[in-house]
């Protein structure tokens, strides 16, 4: 054998590789610029003076966010939202705690069953099927139209997939660390604030965070548990721009969408650099 | 500064099983102390009962002059080392070794004080401000150790110190622990199940099988004279020859040959009985030509040891070990004589394995 064939096999190697390189490249831009044509909508079309479903080169304008301000329930909803969102992040991130050490450390017959039940019911709980008795429970606690029963069925939802996630967490860490808190003198609060919840530090971030984006795109539970306009939501009051003729109002649904997605990103942003998703190690044994 | 007294301790687990089988052991102040045994024998339960992680179902224990059997662990004085260290891993070493005494409510530069000082007493200088994945194995230790006697225990409990340890490094941390304890001389238990360890670090050793107490004694005691025959086959690197023989004639028959009954044992054995001759490999010596009082035997295997050599021999059907001088080792196959050191011998008791004399 020669030396010229084995080199002609190896340019011809050589420039297949490079044309399925190419073509790989090319068909991942056209179905990564199919994704982000939505995206791009979102950001061009409330600088636009007339906005159509169609992605079109702007006529600038800052119209739309002046018209938003003058609704007097856009910018408010935002803030219940916040409400919401925080609200139920604080229940759901201290029962979740409390909850997940208990499953974790203590005995309790069946616990497993418990856990997977709780976990399989909670998606009926907020979902379209529970929907009829949520409501009739919240009318006979007396609690329709308060951010109460809002945060109670929200919370209650969330909370079984918290204490599942959080549970296994915590059985990761060393019963010893705890232990030796114990001969130290600390009681079970003490523990969990000194040494379980900082190692479970990043499963309490991601619970947090998971949790407020929860709330935030939850349309049915305030839309069916409040009344007053001023107190929805911006997920439930989106719904609510029709112009006059009952046609979607773009200029003013492509602005609050904006708004409505800013806040989830910038809570994301701080609380990963703040808390971050980093993990301890123990000792391997 | 305590003693422990422990009075028939149980503890006693969901189903029956006893951990801790009635377990007398007196502790005495200062003392090092050894708990050693084979796993599953109880050992780490009866330390985690003193350390209080563990109910105890029935018996009493004191440290020092206080009965602490339902005390709360962090009401007891005891301070414990656990085997993995139990670091925590989102503090630096200053903030864990003092630790216990932020939970006492000292404020924080106190605290760092007291932290430097301990950690310089342990040569830990300059890995205050790391976290404890930044360590090696014998660092981590020793901020265990630290951690431990920041607080001025009265009792240091140790479980397993030496198992996460590398073997060179074992035995650097070995007189490193006797030496730290010595200059604290607080009452240390410590957890083994290696026999030599137990041996030399302890100042008394309590042997442990099943959830019972075996035999306490200095390790120069369990070596010389076990209770019985699991204490003379657990201590000891190379395990205790034991054979089951019978008494003949004033005399203990291993084939044709029959050896004088240890010093102490003579009128407490009749003839006849059935007992369990003991001897230790280091103290039978192997020799090429016949002897008085020797046992002919047949050598099967031989075991190099570096400085000395251990063979498994062949007499009349009881099979021995014995450890020989380098020099003069044998091969498989060679024919000699076993002479024992008769001031060596034991004699136990064949159905209770008890010593006898």
């Amino acid at each position: 054998m020669t030396a010229t064939p084995v080199r002609k096999v190896a340019a011809n190697t050589t420039v297949r590789h490079f044309l399925a390189r190419v073509a790989f490249a090319l068909i991942m831009t056209i179905v990564g610029l199919l994704f982000a044509l939505p995206l791009v909508w979102l950001v061009l079309a409330p600088f636009d003076a007339t906005p159509s479903l169609s992605l079109s080169w702007p006529d600038w304008t800052l119209d739309n966010f002046a018209r938003l301000a003058e609704n007097p329930y856009a910018l408010r909803s935002i803030g219940n939202s916040l409400l919401l969102g925080v609200g139920t992040m604080v229940i759901v991130v201290v029962l979740g705690a409390l909850a997940a050490y208990a499953m974790s450390r203590i005995r309790i017959p069946g616990r497993d069953g418990i856990l997977y039940a709780l976990l399989l019911l909670s998606s009926i709980v907020t979902g379209t099927a529970a929907m009829v008795p949520t409501f009739q429970i919240i009318t006979q606690l007396g609690l329709i139209n308060s951010y109460v029963g809002v945060l109670l069925v929200l919370a209650g939802g969330i909370l079984p997939t918290v204490i599942f996630i959080l549970k296994d967490f915590m059985d990761s860490i060393p019963k010893s660390y705890e232990e030796s808190a114990r001969l130290y003198g600390a009681g079970p609060f003490r523990i969990l604030r000194d040494v379980v919840a900082p190692i479970a530090r990043p499963g309490l971030a991601f619970i947090s965070i998971w949790t407020i984006v929860q709330v935030w795109g939850n349309f049915l539970v305030p839309f069916i548990l409040l009344r007053s306009p001023d107190m929805q939501p911006a997920a439930v009051l989106m719904y609510t721009f029709y112009t006059e003729s009952g046609q979607a109002d773009l200029r003013l649904i492509s602005t609050f969408a904006l708004l409505f997605s800013a806040p989830v990103l910038i809570i994301y942003f701080v609380v990963n650099r703040r808390y971050g998703f980093r993990f301890h190690g123990g000792i391997k044994s | 500064m305590a003693g422990i007294n422990a009075t028939q301790l149980v503890k006693e687990y969901p189903g029956g099983v006893r951990g801790v089988d009635e377990v007398d052991v007196q502790i005495h102040d200062g003392e090092f102390f050894a708990l050693l045994g084979p796993s599953g024998c109880g050992k780490t339960t009866l330390l985690r009962s003193i350390a209080g992680l563990e109910a105890i179902t029935a018996g009493s224990l004191v440290i020092g002059d206080r009965d602490v059997t339902n005390a709360e662990p962090g009401a007891r004085g005891v301070a414990m080392v656990f085997q993995d260290y139990a670091l925590f891993p989102h503090m630096d070493v200053g903030d864990n070794i003092a630790y216990p005494l932020r939970i006492k409510h000292v404020g924080r530069d106190e605290r760092r004080a007291t932290a430097e000082k301990v950690a310089d007493g342990l040569s830990l200088q300059g890995l205050i401000e790391r976290r404890p994945g930044q360590l090696s194995g014998g660092q981590q230790q020793r901020v265990a150790l630290a951690r431990a006697v920041a607080t001025r225990p009265d009792v240091l409990l140790l479980d397993e110190p030496l198992s996460n340890l590398d073997a060179r490094l074992r035995l650097e941390a070995r007189t490193f622990l006797k030496e730290l304890q010595r200059d604290l001389g607080v009452t240390t238990v410590f957890v083994t199940h290696d026999q030599a360890e137990a041996l030399a670090l302890a100042d008394r050793i309590a042997v442990m099988k099943a959830g019972k107490l075996q035999q306490i004694g200095t390790p120069r005691e369990v070596f010389q004279r076990p209770n019985n025959t699991f204490v003379a086959g657990f201590i000891g690197s190379n395990p205790m020859n034991l054979v089951e023989t019978t008494v003949t004639g004033g005399g203990i028959s291993i084939g044709e040959t029959s050896v004088p009954v240890p010093a102490g044992t003579e009128g407490l054995v009749r003839d006849g009985q059935t007992v369990i001759w003991g001897i230790r490999p280091e103290y039978l010596r192997w020799v090429s030509s016949e002897e008085p009082g020797a046992i002919p035997a047949e050598v099967s295997v031989v075991e190099n040891l570096g400085a000395s050599v251990l063979i498994a021999v062949n007499a009349s059907g009881h099979k021995f070990q014995v450890v020989v001088p380098e020099d003069h080792e044998p091969a498989p196959g060679d024919r000699g004589w076993l002479v024992p050191q008769a001031a060596k011998t034991l004699l136990f008791d064949a159905e209770s394995t008890q010593r006898i004399g």
